[in-house]
């Protein structure tokens, strides 16, 4: 237990005492001093961890919520057992060992073997995401777990792709297909094992996303659920939520039973030789700001491919804090709920300017490269909607954010948005003229089916789905601005550079008006903005 | 002259602490619970006698050449006191302090913030060896302090308390609180109030450097809690003492004594209006004292 119990966020106003404010810059950090009246919002501190996580997973799975029995009655001799895990996206950073899916995995393995049954295939829910490689998977799942099942081919990665390895089950009421793994569907029992890092994790989005193929997902990414999404994070008003929600209770109409685990995490995110990240500026100590110059001059001198694979080492000293098992839809209420008691603060009114430093790292660059197309993703798509209620912004405002944005791609993992990049953004930014002219050619080329399939590349439509991501706050801001970022790059997205933070709020009055009012988001640690 | 301020700007040296934001609480040996009594040891007493007069006192009067008012008043006085005053600058307790005549002065106690002066250990030891500081919580009378200042008077020892519970943020002062006149009651000493004039114009709050300047420091009548009153009432006398004080020095003893008859000193606190209004009165009825003459003397032209 920690000496004193976890502080909630809390939104600072900026006077002339305060010290300068810490923005993430990539694979580096910046002080800012922000203007006399801007506001910072602070998330929560981390909560306590679970003194015994082994024992409350087994009580988790032992005493399920909703209309669920125990795992271990669920389990027979003879039955057709499928356990799915969350793939490389999640947590953020990786956490150190033993992941939490691990813990979990053994605990309903052990059951299995009780209840003597045989037929077990363990599944990575990749959905489009790339394949893991076997150091990842390695690291998710444990030594012990991979080395029973990966030699066997037991211990398998979603392929969407593959006609013969997915089922068709029908459509919604709404007319969404619903296509998921065919293994899975035809199993007794699906556990599926999630991490729930924000709000919109979890839920029938595990089975309904994770396992389902482009079929399938196109009904709900795509840009007019992503625009109808006010925020992802905010379930009730989530047409994202909405279509998963449909298309789960049309998997479990099909009689398809899912034992569903969902974990979550406190924001204990970076290891002590970085604490000052999660720590308050004004509270940092001599130690502290040490380390920071330290840090970061010599940062300054590093080559950015070092720099990255510093930061992508960082293994994050996650602590599970909850973790609960069962019927779908009750578990996730509690989980949802403990995630907003980690990240919740509260936040009066909108602002004309949002400020925000986008760190090194998002679900889809792990152990890769961070390329411009999933900064804004980063920004837009998962910053931006880090709120419940209204956004931090106003309609019409501006967003600044912080990070190099190289012209800079992952050949290997992102092969499809080096093509939406150079082709499809040159033409056009608009989400859904992108969406109407070029999703169908990239989500079909064979080369980008084959690469998703045979090596270690997200799917063809992966990028189109990154700049979806951006489409309600692209509909709803008057301006993007980076600072510090190539500004070829930069451009091409149809952002504004700007060399400075200064620069990039003059440059922001120009659209909202002369003294804008300005909130800053410091995270990650991740929040949750709840705008009254 | 002014002396540069050195501290490095954050992340080279310490952070600031935002306004809006509240103090944690000291816990463990610093704040309220530092214990200051080594600090009053004869040894240390000693040595702080010595610095006070060999070094504070020389440096003071350099810097704030202070004229002394009122210290007949403070001759009737046998027993310990307490000494409440208005606060504009950090130079106030060294001024107050050096300006105390010598059998009171050696043995007397500052009430210092315990947020601000005793949140780190060697900043408590500093403040308890160099100007024998005792903590008290800014915002309320806490039993802590409460039992330690009416220990030390018990004791026979003096008390400086800066009842405004930190120094001005604008030249006017503010309310005063109450834990003065509660330590009288409690303990029978009377209070001694103390106007500071001029220290402002040597450092103010948040100024980086120092600009000596003349000040005046001016002792009232010591006050006793009157039968049956009330301790925010005995507090208003005192803060009113303090006020009558400051009038003196604009308008002298008598028009003072008037005035404070008809009740219509004016405030400590200046006019609840905007801000520059607040400055602009700040400057009416004041004596021009120190600083650069604007024109020649035409008798020297």
């Amino acid at each position: 237990m920690p000496a004193r119990s976890a502080r909630p966020g809390f939104v600072l106003d900026v006077d002339r005492s305060t010290p300068p404010t810490l923005f993430w810059h990539g694979e580096q950090y910046h002080l800012e001093r922000l203007p006399a009246g801007s506001r910072v919002v602070y998330p929560p501190e981390a909560l306590p961890a679970l003194e015994h996580p082994d024992a409350a997973i087994r009580h988790a799975l032992l005493n399920p919520l909703g209309d669920s029995q125990p795992l271990p009655s669920l389990l027979r001799a003879g039955m057709r057992l499928t356990i799915c895990f969350d793939d490389i996206s999640l947590p953020l950073p990786p956490m150190r060992r033993p992941d939490v899916r691990q813990r979990v995995i053994e605990a309903v393995l052990d059951m299995a073997a009780e209840a003597g049954v045989d037929d077990v295939v363990l599944i990575a829910a990749l959905a489009l995401h790339r394949r893991m490689t076997e150091q990842e998977l390695r690291h998710a799942l444990g030594d012990r777990v991979y080395d029973a099942f990966a030699p066997q081919g037991l211990l398998t990665q979603l392929d969407a792709e593959d006609p013969e390895s997915m089922l068709h089950l029908g459509t919604t009421d709404a007319g969404e297909d619903v296509e998921i793994s065919k293994r899975a569907a035809t199993s007794d029992l699906i556990v599926y094992v999630n991490i729930n890092l924000v709000a919109m994790d979890g839920g029938h989005k595990s089975v309904a996303t994770g396992l389902a193929s482009y079929r399938s997902l196109r009904h709900h990414h795509n840009v007019r659920t992503m625009q109808h999404s006010r925020s992802f994070m905010d379930q009730h008003r989530s047409e994202l939520h909405s279509s998963n929600w449909r298309m789960g209770r049309h998997i479990a109409a099909c009689g398809i039973k899912i034992f569903q685990i969902e974990t979550t995490l406190n924001s204990n995110t970076f290891p002590e030789q970085f604490a000052f990240l999660q720590r308050r500026e004004w509270e940092w100590t001599a130690r502290d700001r040490a380390t920071f110059l330290g840090v970061s001059k010599s940062l300054d001198r590093t080559p950015a491919r070092l720099a990255r694979s510093i930061f992508q080492s960082i293994r994050s000293p996650h602590q599970m804090q909850s973790v609960q098992a069962g019927e779908v839809e009750a578990v996730h209420e509690v989980t949802t709920r403990n995630v907003y008691r980690q990240q919740l603060v509260e936040v009066q009114g909108q602002s004309d300017i949002l400020t925000m430093g986008l760190p090194y790292i998002c679900p889809y660059n792990v152990n890769s490269i961070m390329n411009p197309i999933l900064v804004a993703c980063l920004g837009l798509g998962y910053f931006f909607n880090l709120y419940r209620g209204k956004p931090l912004v106003r309609e019409g405002g501006v967003v600044i954010m912080r990070h190099p944005t190289p012209w800079a791609f992952h050949p290997v993992h992102h092969p499809s948005y080096i093509d939406f990049f150079e082709q499809v953004l040159a033409e056009t930014t608009d989400p859904l003229e992108i969406e109407s002219k070029f999703e169908e050619g990239f989500a079909t080329d064979p080369w980008y089916v084959h690469l998703y399939r045979t090596s270690y590349a997200y799917h063809g439509v992966h990028p189109f789905y990154m700049w979806y991501w951006c489409a309600h706050a692209l509909q709803h801001l008057g301006g993007v601005i980076l600072v510090g970022g190539d500004p070829k790059a930069v451009r091409r997205m149809g952002f504004k550079p700007a060399s400075t933070m200064r620069d990039a709020l003059e440059m922001a009055e120009d659209v909202v008006g002369r003294d804008p009012s300005i909130t800053h988001m410091h995270t990650p640690p991740l929040l949750i903005a709840d705008v009254k | 002259m002014r002396v540069p301020r050195l501290p490095a700007r954050f992340p080279y040296g310490a952070p600031t602490w935002p306004r809006g934001v509240p103090r944690p609480r000291a816990e463990g040996r610093t704040g309220v619970n530092y214990d200051t009594s080594w600090a009053r040891r004869y040894p240390v007493r000693l040595v702080r006698a010595a610095v006070l007069d060999g070094v504070t006192r020389p440096l003071v009067h350099a810097v704030a050449s202070p004229t002394m008012e009122g210290l007949d008043r403070l001759e009737a006085m046998t027993g310990p006191a307490i000494f409440a005053a208005n606060h504009a600058s950090h130079i106030d307790t060294p001024l107050l302090l050096t300006a105390l005549p010598e059998r009171i002065r050696h043995r007397t106690a500052i009430a210092a913030a315990a947020d601000t002066f005793f949140d780190k250990e060697w900043k408590a030891a500093l403040s308890a060896f160099g100007i024998g500081a005792i903590p008290i919580e800014r915002v309320r009378v806490s039993p802590q302090s409460t039992r330690l200042g009416s220990e030390l008077i018990k004791d026979g020892w003096n008390l400086v308390i800066f009842p405004e519970g930190g120094r001005s943020p604008d030249g006017w002062g503010r309310s005063h609180r109450a834990g003065a006149a509660y330590l009288a009651q409690r303990t029978g000493a009377p209070v001694v109030p103390v106007h500071l004039d001029g220290t402002r114009r040597i450092q103010k709050k948040g100024a980086k450097g120092i600009r000596p300047s003349s000040t005046r420091v001016s002792f009232g009548q010591p006050l006793h809690p009157d039968d049956g009153e009330d301790t925010r009432t005995f507090a208003a006398r005192v803060e009113r003492a303090i006020a009558v004080l400051a009038d003196e020095e604009a308008v002298g003893f008598w028009q003072a004594r008037r005035r404070a008859s008809a009740g219509t000193t004016p405030t400590l606190v200046g006019p609840a209006a905007p801000r520059w209004r607040r400055t602009w009165a700040l400057g009416e009825g004041k004596r021009r004292t120190g600083g650069p003459r604007r024109w020649p003397r035409t008798s020297r032209s």
